[in-house]
Order: C-alpha cells, then sequence, then structure tokens
C-alpha cells in the first residue's frame, strides 16, 4: 500500500472517493508521522482523539453521501485560530492556558467542509517573527537541513514544517508580513496569502489588523487552491470581509499562461542576496516566457520603503491589539502590589521578547509628538506603495519575484539580530501592505541542496490568475524534492 | 484647540469679586447613551438594571480575535440627533480608537471618532429660565462606545467589573463655549435632552446615567481674554450642574484674586459636600494613542440614507413651542411648558383641536397638572385622557355645565368616577337655562328677603348675596348669567 503521508490533498480526496482506503486509515497514518516526528516540534496542542472521532464520522458522512470539500482530510490548524474546546495559545505564555468556547471563521468553514484536524501548530509568538523561534513552546525544526537543525521560517513555521514533513495533507497559516510565503520557500511547500479581506479574520488572535490574513500552506498549488476555497468567503462578523463568491480557483491552476503578461519589478533585489536566488528568478522568468507568457519589465520605486513603513504600522497595529491581554479576564495573571503592577508583571511575564520589543515601537509611534513623523507618514508611503501596484497593472498581470532573501539559515543565527531577521520579508512585505495576493512556489535547490521558492503577486481579488501562473510555475520546475526523513 | 468666546455675558450674570467683575465662560461634552437595544458594536442587549455581566458578548469582553461590527441603527440615531441639532452631518467619518489602560475596559482602547465625527457644526436656541432666548453653538456629535463599571464598595481589598456597559453606544455632543451662566449650561443641557427625547434618540433619563455632561468651566474678566479651563466630569442633573458651576466660578475668582493661577485639570463634583475636587492634573493626562480603527471601515454615508431620515424627522421642541404661540394664541411661557415633552405637546394638541385653545391650555396648566403634581404622576399616568379632558371643556362651551361644576366634575373624573357626561348625567349637575325655572328662584329668593331686597337698593354689592342664594336653591345648576339679569331687573339695579 502506498504511503498515505505521501500523496497529495488531491489525491487523498480522490482516494477517498474512490474507496482506495477511508479517513480513519489515512487519518491513522498522519497521526503515526506526526508522533514520529516530535523532534521538528511543529505541533504545540495534538488532538489525535478529536481527529480519529472526525475521521470516524467523516467516512460516516461518506457513507450517508455527505461529501465536503475537505471530507476527510488530516490538517492541521496554526495555534492563532481560535478553536471550540481545545486550547489556543498564539504561541505565548500569556494565553498558554486559554481555551475558547467559540470557533474561527475560517476552521469553522473547513470544519463544515468535512475537515480532521489533527491539532494546532506552532508559530511565532502572537506571529511575530521570521524563524519560527519567538515561541513560548520552542522553535521549530525544518525538516530540511545542511548538517544542522535549520529554521522553517516564520511565522506559520510550524504549517510549513508539518506540510514539508508529510505529517498533515495541508494546513492553515496566516501572513502579515509573509509569514506563509516565506516559510513555504523556506521548506520547499506552496503557500498563498490571498487578497485582504478574503478571509474572514474573525477568531483569528489579531496582530495588525490591516495586513494580517489567513491563507494555506500545502504540497502543491492545485492543493492550495482547494484549501483556499474552503477558508475563503464572506464573513459579516469581520467589517473588512470581502463580500465576493469564491471562484473555481482548483480549475484556474492547470489553465495556460498564454499571453500572460508577467511583470519582473527591477526593485526586487537586495545588497548580499545570494546569486542563486538572482538565477532562479531569472530561471523563472524564462520559464513563464518558455510558457507563452510576456515579459514586462516594471518599476515599484517605493519598494524599498516597504520594510520600514511595514515596522511602523504592524507594531502600532500590535500594540493596540494586544492591549487586551492584561491578566483581567482570561489568560495568565500575575498579581502584583497594585493594579499598575498586576499589568507589568503578567505582561512582562506573559509576553516573549520580541512581542515586547513590537508592543514597545508600536506604542512609540503612536505616541503624542511622534505620531505624524511615524505612523502618519507610513500611512502615507503605504498608500503610494499601493499605487506602484496600480501603476504596474497597465502593463502586467502578475508580477513575478523570488520570495525570500535566502533559503533557510539555521537555528539561533539571526535571533539576537532583529533587523536582519526583519530583511527576510523584504519582498513579500509589500504585498501585505496593499493587500495583495501572493503565492510561493518551490522551484529549485540551491547548492547546499535546501528549497528556494518564487513569488506571484496578483491584482486585488484576481487570485485565478495567480492560480494560474503559479501552476504553470510548478509546471515548469518540476520540484518533487523531499526532505531526507531524518526525524524519524 | 482655540476658542472663541466673541459673546459676552448679560451684566446681571457677572460675578463680582474683590477686584471687579468677571464673567463665566462655559462649554459642555454630554454624553447620550443612543436609545437601542443592541451595542455599538456587539449584538448583545442593553436593557438597564440587569444582573451584573449578564449583558456581554464576546467583543464585549475582549476576547483573543473577536471583532466590532458597527450597529448602524445607532449610527442612524447620532445622524438623526444631528439633524436634530441643526447640524452638518459628515457624510464621511471615522472610527479611532482611544487607548488605556482599565479594569473595565477589556479591550484596553475605546472606540470613538476622533478626527472624523459623524455630525459636525450646528446650533439650537436655548430660554434660561428668566432670561432671553441664547443661540448655542454646537461644534461636533460623536459616536463612542462606553466603559464597563468598576465598583470598589463591595469588598475592601478587590474591585469588581460589571461589563453590562461596555460597548453600549454613547453620542457625546460637544457645545462651544456659548454659555456665560449656570443658569444657560443648565437650559442648554435641558433643551439637548427635549431635542433627543422628541427625536427618540435617546431617553434622556439623567438620573440612570443615560444623559450626563462633562462642564468646562472658566471665569475672565467681561469680554477679556479668556482664562484657564477645568472640566468637571459625569454631571448627572440639572441642578448638580449648576452647584459644580457656581462652585467652580466662586474657586477660580478666589484663586485668581489671590494673584494665583488656575491649572487645568479634570476634577469631580461632590455632590454630597456641593464642591469639586481635583480627579487628575494635565501632567497625569493620558496619552491615549490615537490611531484609526484597523478592524472597522470609514462609514460612508449616501445622501439618500441622509435625506429618509430628514424626512422622518419629527417637529422639535422649540419649533413646536413656535407653532403653539401661533397657531392656538398661546403665551410664549406656556407653549414651553406644553411642548417640555413630546407628549404633553401632543395631549395639548388633542384638546385644542376643535376648542378654544386657551380654554384648553389652562384647563392643562392649571387643573390637570396641578392634580397630576398633588397625586405625585405625570402626565403618561394621567387617569384623564386628553379626549375626556376635552369633553369637559366641551360641555363648559355648549353651556351644559359652568366653570365652576366643571371644576367639580374635573375632580370626579380625576378620582375615576367616569366622563364628564356620565358624572353630570349621574350627579344630575346640568346647567339650568329654562328661564322660567329660574324667574321661579329669583321669585322665592326676593320673597323670603324683603329686608335685604330693601337693603340692595341702597347697596347695589348686596346683589352678590341674591345671585348666591339663587345659586344654592338651583344647586349651583342655574345659569349665572341669567340668574344676574333677572336679579337686576326684578330689583331694579
Amino acid at each position: 500500500m502506498t504511503d498515505l503521508t505521501k500523496i497529495t490533498l488531491a489525491g487523498a480526496l480522490d482516494g477517498l472517493t474512490a474507496g482506495d482506503f477511508s479517513s480513519v486509515e489515512l487519518t491513522d497514518a498522519h497521526i503515526e508521522a506526526c508522533e514520529a516526528a516530535s523532534g521538528l516540534n511543529a505541533f504545540i496542542t495534538p488532538t489525535f482523539d478529536l481527529a480519529r472521532d472526525q475521521a470516524k464520522a467523516s467516512d460516516e458522512r461518506r457513507a450517508s453521501g455527505t461529501v465536503g470539500k475537505l471530507e476527510g482530510a488530516p490538517l492541521g490548524m496554526k495555534d492563532l485560530f481560535c478553536t471550540e474546546g481545545v486550547k489556543s495559545t498564539a504561541a505565548s505564555k500569556i494565553l498558554g492556558d486559554f481555551t475558547p468556547t467559540y470557533e474561527s471563521t475560517v476552521s469553522a468553514n473547513m470544519k463544515a467542509d468535512g475537515m480532521v484536524m489533527l491539532g494546532k501548530l506552532n508559530l511565532d509568538q502572537f506571529a511575530m517573527g521570521s524563524a519560527n523561534e519567538t515561541s513560548f513552546y520552542g522553535p521549530v525544526i525544518n525538516p530540511w537541513r545542511n548538517g544542522e537543525d535549520l529554521v522553517p521560517g516564520g511565522s506559520s513555521g510550524g504549517s510549513a514544517s508539518a506540510v514539508a514533513a508529510g505529517l498533515c495533507l495541508g494546513a492553515t497559516a496566516t501572513d502579515t508580513g509573509g509569514s506563509i510565503r516565506q516559510p513555504a520557500s523556506f521548506t520547499g511547500t506552496v503557500g498563498i496569502k490571498p487578497t485582504y479581506g478574503r478571509c474572514s479574520r474573525y477568531g483569528i488572535v489579531a496582530f495588525a489588523s490591516s495586513l494580517d490574513q489567513a491563507g494555506p500552506i500545502a504540497k502543491t498549488v492545485e492543493d492550495a487552491a482547494i484549501l483556499l476555497e474552503s477558508m475563503a468567503g464572506y464573513d459579516p462578523k469581520d467589517s473588512t470581509s470581502l463580500n465576493e463568491t469564491v471562484p473555481d480557483w482548483r480549475g484556474a491552476c492547470g489553465q495556460s499562461v498564454k499571453g500572460l503578461r508577467v511583470g519582473v519589478p527591477k526593485e526586487y533585489t537586495i545588497d548580499g542576496m545570494p546569486s542563486e536566488i538572482e538565477a532562479l528568478w531569472q530561471q523563472g522568468v524564462d520559464w513563464m516566457r518558455d510558457a507563452g507568457a510576456e515579459i514586462v519589465e516594471v518599476s515599484l520605486p517605493h519598494t524599498k520603503y516597504a520594510l520600514p513603513v511595514y515596522y511602523v504600522v504592524a507594531p502600532a497595529e500590535a500594540s493596540s491589539n494586544l492591549a487586551r491581554y492584561d491578566g483581567m479576564r482570561y489568560g495568565l495573571r500575575v498579581d502584583g502590589e497594585n493594579l499598575a503592577d498586576t499589568y507589568e508583571r503578567t505582561r512582562t511575564e506573559g509576553f516573549g521578547d520580541e512581542v515586547r520589543r513590537r508592543i514597545m515601537i508600536g506604542t512609540y509611534v503612536l505616541s503624542a509628538g511622534y505620531y505624524d513623523a511615524y505612523y502618519l507618514r507610513a500611512q502615507k508611503v503605504r498608500t503610494k506603495i499601493a499605487d506602484d501596484f496600480r501603476n504596474a497593472w497597465d502593463s502586467c498581470d502578475v508580477l513575478l519575484t523570488p520570495t525570500a532573501p535566502s533559503a533557510a539559515f539555521p537555528v539561533g543565527r539571526k535571533i539576537n539580530d532583529p533587523v536582519q531577521m526583519y530583511l527576510n520579508d523584504v519582498f513579500t512585505v509589500t504585498a501585505n501592505l496593499a493587500g495583495l495576493p501572493g503565492i510561493s512556489v518551490p522551484a529549485a535547490l540551491d547548492g547546499n541542496g535546501l528549497p528556494l521558492g518564487l513569488q506571484v503577486i496578483g491584482k486585488a481579488l484576481d487570485e485565478s490568475t495567480v492560480f494560474k501562473a503559479a501552476g504553470a510555475l510548478e509546471k515548469a520546475a518540476g520540484f518533487t524534492a523531499k526532505p531526507e526523513k531524518w526525524w524519524a | 484647540m482655540t476658542f472663541i468666546a466673541p459673546r459676552v455675558a448679560d451684566k446681571k450674570d457677572w460675578l463680582s469679586g474683590e477686584t471687579g467683575d468677571w464673567e463665566l465662560i462655559i462649554g459642555l461634552e454630554v454624553h447620550a447613551q443612543v436609545a437601542s437595544k443592541a451595542k455599538l458594536f456587539s449584538g448583545a442587549p442593553t436593557e438597564f438594571g440587569a444582573e451584573p455581566n449578564t449583558q456581554v458578548s464576546l467583543v464585549d469582553a475582549g476576547l483573543p480575535g473577536m471583532l466590532p461590527v458597527v450597529n448602524e441603527f445607532c449610527v442612524e440615531q447620532a445622524v438623526r440627533t444631528g439633524l436634530g441639532l441643526n447640524a452638518q452631518i459628515n457624510k464621511f467619518s471615522r472610527f479611532d480608537r482611544k487607548n488605556y489602560f482599565y479594569v473595565d475596559l477589556p479591550q484596553g482602547y475605546q472606540i470613538s471618532q476622533f478626527e472624523f465625527p459623524v455630525v459636525g457644526e450646528g446650533e439650537i436656541e436655548i430660554t434660561p429660565e428668566g432670561g432671553e432666548p441664547v443661540s448655542v453653538g454646537i461644534e461636533r456629535l460623536h459616536l463612542e462606545q462606553d466603559a464597563g463599571k468598576s465598583i470598589h464598595d463591595l469588598s475592601p481589598d478587590e474591585t469588581y467589573v460589571d461589563l453590562n456597559r461596555s460597548g453600549v453606544a454613547l453620542m457625546e455632543i460637544v457645545s462651544k463655549p456659548d454659555m456665560r451662566s449656570a443658569a444657560e449650561a443648565s437650559a442648554y443641557v435641558d433643551a439637548l435632552r427635549q431635542i433627543v427625547r422628541a427625536l427618540g434618540t435617546c431617553d434622556g433619563d439623567m438620573e440612570k446615567g443615560n444623559l450626563r455632561a462633562d462642564v468646562n468651566v472658566s471665569v475672565r474678566r467681561p469680554g477679556g481674554e479668556l482664562g484657564t479651563r477645568c472640566e468637571i466630569k459625569n454631571v448627572n442633573s440639572l441642578r448638580f450642574i449648576r452647584q459644580a458651576i457656581h462652585y467652580e466660578a466662586r474657586r477660580h475668582i478666589e484663586i485668581l484674586e489671590a494673584g494665583g493661577s488656575i491649572d487645568q485639570e479634570t476634577r469631580l463634583f461632590d455632590n454630597v459636600k456641593g464642591e469639586t475636587r481635583t480627579m487628575r492634573s494635565k501632567e497625569d493626562a493620558h496619552d491615549y494613542r490615537y490611531f484609526p480603527d484597523p478592524d472597522l471601515l470609514p462609514l460612508e454615508l449616501t445622501d439618500d440614507f441622509i435625506a429618509k431620515i430628514k424626512a422622518d424627522l419629527p417637529e422639535l421642541p422649540e419649533a413646536r413651542k413656535a407653532r403653539f404661540v401661533e397657531q392656538y394664541g398661546v403665551p410664549a411661557y406656556d407653549a414651553g411648558v406644553l411642548t417640555a415633552d413630546k407628549a404633553t405637546g401632543d395631549y395639548f394638541e388633542a384638546v385644542a383641536t376643535g376648542r378654544d385653545a386657551k380654554i384648553a391650555s389652562n384647563w392643562m396648566m392649571g387643573e390637570l397638572f396641578g392634580a397630576l403634581n398633588n397625586a405625585e404622576t405625570d402626565l403618561a399616568d394621567s387617569p384623564i385622557s386628553a379626549d375626556a379632558l376635552g369633553g369637559l371643556i366641551d360641555r363648559i362651551a355648549d353651556k351644559t355645565i359652568s366653570g365652576k361644576i366643571a371644576k367639580d366634575v374635573f375632580g370626579k373624573m380625576f378620582a375615576g368616577e367616569g366622563t364628564a357626561d356620565e358624572i353630570i348625567e349621574r350627579d344630575g349637575l346640568k346647567q339650568v337655562t329654562d328661564m322660567g325655572a329660574i324667574e321661579g328662584f329669583v321669585d322665592e329668593v326676593i320673597a323670603a328677603n324683603p329686608d335685604q331686597v330693601e337693603k340692595a337698593k341702597q347697596n347695589p354689592k348686596l346683589l352678590g348675596f341674591f345671585v348666591g342664594q339663587v345659586m344654592k336653591k338651583s344647586q349651583g345648576k342655574a345659569n349665572p348669567q341669567a340668574v344676574n339679569e333677572l336679579l337686576r331687573q326684578k330689583l331694579g339695579l
């Protein structure tokens, strides 16, 4: 019998439909893989018993003729999504014992579609980080290695690592500045951040509300489309949710890119970027041209301001969003001498260094006397960055860029150098600032045998074209490499 | 913010100090709770007096991942109120976060409208008691959510928090510093109260805290440079507003005349001692770090939305008052009383329509309000409906009963004994207008009092005695005019 952890989500759904195996069998195979992979530290809270129950219920539903979009598929849930009756920690100490009485809209949609949830996946604390090293529950290890333990990227490191290691058929993730796409690039997986407003933010622990967006990490472009079709959809409980129907993205994946205008933004390069990445980018351009696309050079002149803008806007929103974790109603509480002291102790002990750093930056940029120079100016530049894209769409339909400026790096290498760490998001953060869909597709291995991804950015609400281009890229790259299974 | 305060108070409102006269400058921020069954950003109910923490949704309690969704009904009420204040309605407005930590603020921020309020400048006319009408400018009206309630006196070492109010919709109505006396400030709040009640956008109940005021007070030499102001927080009755202003003004004058200066600060009014005291100084003021709430889209109102609300606007107290004077010919003072709230005005119009409006007004202002007052009740619980009072007035008009008898009938109606017609019928109170019958009574009285008849011829004032006797004989039912005429004739007066 084939190894059920090596098949794709699409393949698994076909196999379930054909009756080749049951959801219980599929789920058991993945639970076994998860249990063997504890060294990756991909899970914060495994929910194997729940998964077995859900798999059994799914098989029964299937027998009675009810088959949802994700019927019986064992998947992972980033621990930023609140899940009813299951601990939801945001990888923090402050929410370490928090069990919601409610379900996020995205996870509810997937439940309604027949998902089997294997557990809550590790992440950077409150999704703040680019290496999954800020988790209170320890770093996640990348299944790909180069003689030493490597980071899986972040913040959705648990999701990326689990999908790359075959622990689940796909996983949810969230992306505020690159947290889906950069880990996908580091782990040889596909990750898409859809248009801002496609997925409801209801029930997702907020980091930076105007940038946060949920999306999947998957083994293939088609799998990503299947997952996103289930996750997305209008939700009146989120005022920023878009009232748009969800198109047939799965169908878009195989379509021809003949005549598609692919923009290549000349600003997407930074000092010290490995030449291999430049070369791969050029390779990607050639692949698209060979597939019939028209290549257009475009300019996004404000790109260099994207990262500074992001590190003003995101911490500003975070400083306010995280104010609710005060030890008064739920979560960790450390009693002090008086109210102010209790706040201080609770939040000092409950938040990790990176979270505290961002709360302080955010508080600073919103303070009287600094607001205009930082927050207000950043918002103005953010508008300019969005305008850059709007202008680019006059001459192209999608943009092709590298996903990240490096391959996965060793655990501990950048954790004490925040600026180096922040540079990881330099190519992904623009799509968040402009609210655009962006996907990372694994394209090649570097000289050290580590995966590198290419990014496709599309127009708002035009995920269909993004999937089409990503599918063409995936086909041309023919990336089939898998990490050696050293962890089991 | 620079406030321009061109109007100089009437001399009678000047306050005299040791070193000369002073003028009061007052501006108010009134918080009016939107009359809505649900909160501003959550579906939770807003019932008053419910058990603590029973009107709280996940959003109101600030749970992780919870998002606000604006309650359109509340927006509509804010626009309605704005139109009632003759104010500019801003088609674009935005919600901002006001960040601070406190136990009764679950999110760690209050959602308010800082930079772009839904309603801009407006103006209302007020009439302070015993004074001339004054126009008061409205600076803005914005929507914001209320915080929960901290209860410090249930335990010696713990604070209890009730989140029932957390997220309740408030309209903050900010006036310009256009008031020059405590009477004006109190009249302004009263006028606002009447307007929101007439519009139905707030119940105006100050006792429940559904309408409360932050009072900004400063003093200056009449017409001179503006002084430093102090803000007195959360004053919740008209009387307390007046008391707080009087106290605060005197405090300022004393400090200034002793050569001191006023510290800009936030103060509390102690309604037991009748004093204000420091709550926090300017140095302790929070840095609220306002910024646009990224969870909410800006409010964008269409012309159609505003036009629909406008078309549905009821007549407001000030306009109604003017109409009562014009249409019914009642004095301005009476018109003011009759339009103090919508129900009173409606009652009056029901009574006055098709009748002598002055008589209707007199009966309401005299007998009815007097009786309601004695019974310690109000018009809403009046035992006499507008129709019933109208019925009584009709019987006076058609001379079925005299005004004097009518007062007795009114008393019986108020006691719940029936309609005017029923009581007149039951007690046989119908006025006698049959001249023959009246003549009979007159003859009888004259015959029975020969001495008095002689005296009356010398002293015509004795006519009253005869009228009284005749009325007595007729049990009050004889038409007094007819009695008078007949007596004069027969006594030769």
